[in-house]
């Protein structure tokens, strides 16, 4: 087998392994809860006996392994059970919002990595000088506000006093596109609709850049800490007497070493960024998971929570496989060691 | 510690940090004492004041009852602050603990607490914390306990890594051949050796845990009212942009303000420390 392959195997078996674990961490949590789900659920006018078929059906009243295991078996079969709250599967719920928090965060994602990249790059060559303490003060000022603060300040500068952007919302109501893939930025693609993918672009913007602005932050430090080492090496002295030009020398030699951790970084980051993507949901209006899930949250659903917490997770994990097999790609050591000698 | 403050005062970012936190601590320890109207810091109305935008005495403006908001941020910091302390107090020694006995132990200690860690570390800290307060009754107390939960995988990590270094040094093996037992090589040998790295990331953190805590209070799921606190502050008065952008703006940047001091601080320390990332 070559090495990439056993990587990703040995990646997949750890992370099914830590999955189980979130299962059963985040199913312990939504069975301490004070108060009889079932109860809550029926309501206060429900009869001794609906809430005891109820508490049945749920097998709320076997114990806490066997409910696990029915659980466990119901998730393999794709099946995380009817919310409480809108009284549908969880994961007919999930698939309607979930793209659009997912779209917010891999544009947030794709900002992170386009911008704060070369800003820790630029940071590295110019060390020492006025560009690099800028960049440095603007990365740090960055990741020391939430992402609702500037999700508030964007909305105040570029859609109130400059109206430059929309403030709430996906798509302008005139545009109805058909889901299939639940993209905006992909659907109207499909239909060729390249007037409301200009639409849904100009929506996302806003959101998503107070999303990435931490991110861009991390990224931006990670990437100048680890150049600035780098910039010590004999190498990078040895290019620099070669003539080589101060900007192929940033761009080739000194980033390359660094690369990897900042993917580490790059991937812990977009994390958080499925997390804080409720915050700044909320400021915008953007219609995600996130009223779903303070929704549910608030009225104690369950399934709903289980459902949403795993599923979050489950991409989360996905995401770190792809950066792992990135750096696998990436790492020389990995890549040439399938060659025969 | 001398030596780290004449540094610290030197550079005019990591003074700037110092002045900020000496600022935020200061304003909470005797925010009785600065604050103009202590007793808005409670349940308060004054409708004949409400919702004034900035001017003298309320420099920050009032809300929607009339309460002054500078006098609110300045309770809110108080929150804040205990929140951090108490769940760094808690958070640290556990993850520690946890990253030394496996760091050095290895095999299958390790392999079943590293795992262990992994979970936690897989659920966007966010949303565990989140989930935790959904079925837990949105206290302060719970808020703490919340956030101590997503918080001590990170120092576990942390510190594991260096004791996987660290083992191997000639030091730990003389403590192993005279015949130290484990629990003095771990706590007593490794255990100083990781010091720096902790002190700089528990600086940074403490930035980072009131952030965390109010994107938790911003979603309704942390400090109820009417205890002031300024990630629901941004949250109530965010319906009210743009007009009443005094409620949200003074409340966001005080977040802002207490975590770029924490930070800038952090940052000089892992300078000044040479600590690990």
């Amino acid at each position: 087998m070559n090495p990439l392959a056993r990587l990703l195997a040995k990646r997949l078996a750890t992370s099914l392994i830590v999955l189980i674990g979130v299962s059963m961490l985040i199913f312990a949590i939504a069975r301490i809860i004070p108060g009889d789900p079932a109860r809550i659920a029926l309501g206060p006018n429900a009869t001794q006996e609906q809430i005891a078929n109820l508490r049945a059906d749920l097998h709320l009243d076997d114990n806490i392994a066997v409910q696990y295991g029915y659980f466990i078996a119901d998730v393999a079969r794709g099946d995380l059970g009817i919310s409480l709250y809108t009284n549908r599967p969880v994961t007919a719920d999930i698939a309607l919002y979930l793209p659009a928090t997912l779209e917010l965060v891999l544009v947030a994602g794709i900002l992170m990595v386009g911008i704060g990249l070369p800003l820790g790059i630029w940071s590295a060559r110019w060390r020492g000088r006025a560009a690099d303490n800028v960049i440095r003060l603007i990365s740090l000022l960055g990741v020391s506000a939430p992402s609702f603060v500037w999700a508030v300040i964007l909305m105040l500068l570029f859609a109130f006093y400059l109206p430059l952007f929309p403030i709430a919302g996906r798509i302008s109501d005139s545009y109805a596109i058909a889901p299939v893939t639940g993209f905006l930025l992909v659907d109207t693609l499909i239909h060729g609709d390249v007037r409301a993918f200009g639409n849904a672009a100009w929506h996302i913007i806003l959101p998503a850049f107070a999303l990435s602005l931490s991110g861009i932050g991390q990224a931006a430090r990670l990437t100048r800490a680890n150049m600035v080492e780098t910039y010590d090496k004999p190498y990078i002295e040895m290019a620099q007497s070669y003539g080589f030009s101060a900007r192929r020398i940033a761009n080739r030699y000194a980033f390359r070493p660094s690369l990897i951790p900042s993917l580490t970084i790059i991937g812990l980051d977009f994390a958080a960024m499925l997390g804080n993507a409720f915050l700044v949901e909320a400021i915008f209006a953007w219609p995600g998971l996130s009223r779903y899930g303070v929704a549910v949250i608030l009225r104690k659903d369950l399934n709903a929570i289980v459902g949403t917490v795993l599923i979050i997770s489950a991409t989360f994990l996905l995401v770190n496989i792809i950066v792992d097999l990135l750096i696998a790609l990436l790492n020389p050591r990995i890549r040439y060691s399938q060659r025969p000698a | 510690m001398k030596r780290t403050l004449a540094i610290l005062t030197a550079n005019p970012l990591s003074l700037l940090g110092l002045v900020l936190v000496f600022v935020v601590v200061f304003s909470a320890v005797f925010a009785d004492f600065i604050a103009p109207f202590p007793e808005h810091a409670g349940a308060v109305v004054d409708f004949a004041n409400f919702n004034q935008p900035p001017q003298w005495p309320y420099i920050f403006g009032t809300d929607l009852v009339g309460r002054d908001l500078f006098t609110r941020v300045i309770y809110a910091y108080r929150i804040s602050l205990i929140l951090g302390i108490v769940v760094l107090a808690i958070a640290v020694p556990i993850g520690v603990s946890i990253g030394l006995v496996a760091g050095y132990l290895g095999g299958r200690t390790e392999y079943v607490l590293m795992r262990l860690t992994d979970v936690f570390l897989s659920v966007p800290p966010l949303v565990l914390a989140m989930s935790i307060m959904g079925v837990l009754k949105p206290t302060l107390a719970n808020g703490m306990l919340a956030v101590t939960v997503m918080w001590w995988p990170w120092y576990t990590r942390l510190v594991y890594n260096i004791t996987r270094g660290e083992k191997e040094e000639g030091y730990v093996l003389a403590a192993e051949v005279i015949g130290a037992s484990r629990l003095h090589i771990i706590f007593r040998e490794i255990l100083p050796n990781c010091v720096p790295a902790i002190v700089t990331k528990m600086t940074l953190d403490m930035g980072f845990v009131i952030l965390i805590a109010s994107s938790l209070s911003f979603l309704g799921l942390g400090v109820q009212p009417p205890t002031p606190d300024l990630g629901s502050m941004v949250a109530d008065g965010a319906k009210y942009l743009p007009d009443s952008w005094w409620l949200t703006i003074f409340p966001g940047l005080a977040i802002l303000v207490a975590v770029f001091g924490f930070n800038l601080i952090g940052d000089a320390l892992r300078d000044i420390l040479g600590a690990e990332q």
